[in-house]
């Protein structure tokens, strides 16, 4: 579904992807995982075309993202720092963002994150005035309201009270049995475990292994995943 | 695209600058008029405070309005929009306020006082003013991350165009006096548009007769038909050239 060739950024002398390549497809649950300034989040945005290669090209559905812009229409995406223009209230953002997204006014709405969330009491707050806890479950609605068929989370769960990271985690969860493609990237792997199909690990911009989560337990001989990247992380 | 436009207004209109503005141009235009008996003197103050005004803050707004919807433009970009309508809603949201502004500010009182020639092609230069030096903004807050070095370029811009850029032309004259430099100068004035509003302007006014030889051959290039719409086009150029280089620039920028 989503195919990253060859993939190289550099920002100035940092080389942020290096010849990254990667095939997501359809139903998989793929965790990107590695440090700290390890590229994650700007391949995230590539695939999003919020950032331009330098060299390489990313297919989604067998169409080159650079000529097309429509399929972003088929993608949900909650960034790691939600930002939004300060003036609008919460009401206002969704608003628009349905205006913009639902053209003809055909597409079903998903808004059961907007309840779980309790965000209908908090409609008329303007953005400037929310925690960082708000902000990001404005973008969890945001992401999955279209009904996307790929879901992109970027650090998902941080900042959210521990209620609301479970409802989440339940709503992605509950995507994933519908045969969506859903590319988390995060820190705490202890939460990845019962969601993760796949695992991408990075580091310093290259891609150091792509494989199934059955195949990277067999290899490390460990069973939880925080445990079997740590054995990753200390060959290396 | 017309959604990101009707979002776009409601923002700017939200932000009361423009309403200042549009109030501010509104006192000084008919201050000008009551001030003076002769309409066709007060038409020629309005220019000079016209052709400062609108220009400085058409490109300081502008500037720090792009700078202030990055999250605005952050969160579209994500979203299945092109790129080049993002930026050309942008361009066409603040063009709309800030030209309304305009022609409600100085429009209502030439129409009221002096509905001339001169009065019209006062306010046909101020909007294409308008529409250049959003342009030369876009440009200037595309190509810097920083915002208050995005804020003093475009300061230098508006300096260059309305101070230095004369200077220039000063310095060319008094080296060059013994040459004849008045094809030089029909050529010079097309590269500071605001120099070249002026001299539209100027020639309606028949002041153009103290302008000397020069004064002579701007008459005979822009008093004619033909000449007017040469001058219209490079002034289109102005506005049309700094979209498409910024909009090149925005397609490949990294958010």
């Amino acid at each position: 579904m989503i195919i990253a060739n060859n993939v190289t950024k550099k920002f100035g002398r940092l080389t942020a992807l290096n010849n990254v390549s990667a095939t997501c497809l359809k139903g998989q649950c793929v965790a990107l995982i590695g440090p700290n300034g390890s590229g994650k989040t700007t391949l995230v945005k590539s695939i999003l075309g919020m950032v331009v290669p330098e060299s390489g090209f990313i297919t989604f559905n067998g169409k080159n993202i650079v000529h097309d812009w429509m399929y972003r229409e088929h993608i949900g995406y909650m960034p790691q720092i939600g930002r939004y223009p300060e003036n609008m209230t919460i009401g206002q953002v969704l608003g628009m963002m349905k205006d913009i997204r639902n053209k003809n006014g055909n597409l079903s709405l998903d808004e059961d994150l907007v309840k779980a969330f309790k965000l209908e009491s908090l409609l008329n707050k303007r953005m400037r005035t929310l925690s960082g806890g708000t902000t990001q479950k404005v973008s969890a609605s945001l992401a999955f309201m279209f009904n996307p068929d790929v879901l992109i989370l970027d650090e998902p769960t941080a900042g959210l009270d521990p209620v609301a990271s479970e409802i989440l985690k339940e709503k992605i969860n509950f995507e994933k049995q519908k045969g969506k493609l859903v590319l988390i990237t995060s820190h705490i792997l202890s939460e990845l475990d019962d969601l993760v199909t796949h695992v991408i690990y990075m580091q310093d911009g290259n891609l150091l292994f792509h494989k199934s989560i059955e195949l990277l337990r067999k290899d490390t001989g460990e069973q939880k995943l925080s445990k079997a990247i740590a054995s990753v992380m200390q060959k290396n | 695209m017309n959604k990101i436009i009707k979002y776009v207004i409601t923002d700017i209109l939200r932000n009361k600058v423009v309403i200042i503005y549009t109030l501010l141009l509104l006192a000084i235009s008919f201050t000008v008029f009551n001030l003076e008996d002769n309409t066709s003197k007060g038409l020629l103050s309005l220019m000079n405070i016209v052709l400062i005004v609108v220009p400085l803050i058409c490109i300081i707004f502008s500037t720090i309005y792009i700078y202030n919807s990055s999250e605005f433009i952050e969160l579209l970009v994500s979203q299945p929009l092109r790129r080049k309508q993002i930026w050309i809603s942008l361009y066409a949201g603040m063009a709309i306020a800030l030209t309304l502004a305009f022609t409600i500010g100085i429009g209502i009182a030439v129409i009221l006082y002096s509905f001339t020639a001169t009065g019209i092609m006062l306010i046909a230069v101020g909007l294409v003013l308008t529409l250049i030096f959003i342009a030369i903004a876009l440009l200037a807050a595309v190509h810097t991350r920083d915002k208050a070095k995005g804020i003093g370029i475009a300061v230098l811009l508006w300096l260059y165009f309305s101070l230095i850029f004369d200077g220039l032309v000063l310095f060319i004259l008094f080296q060059f006096a013994d040459y004849p430099l008045e094809k030089a100068m029909l050529l010079l004035s097309g590269l500071n548009p605001i120099d070249m509003g002026r001299i539209l302007i100027l020639l309606k006014m028949d002041v153009s007769a103290l302008m000397g030889y020069t004064g002579a051959v701007f008459k005979s290039f822009f008093g004619t038909t033909t000449g007017i719409i040469i001058a219209g086009f490079v002034m289109m150029l102005w506005a049309v050239v700094p979209v498409a280089l910024s909009l090149a620039k925005f397609k490949k920028k990294d958010l």
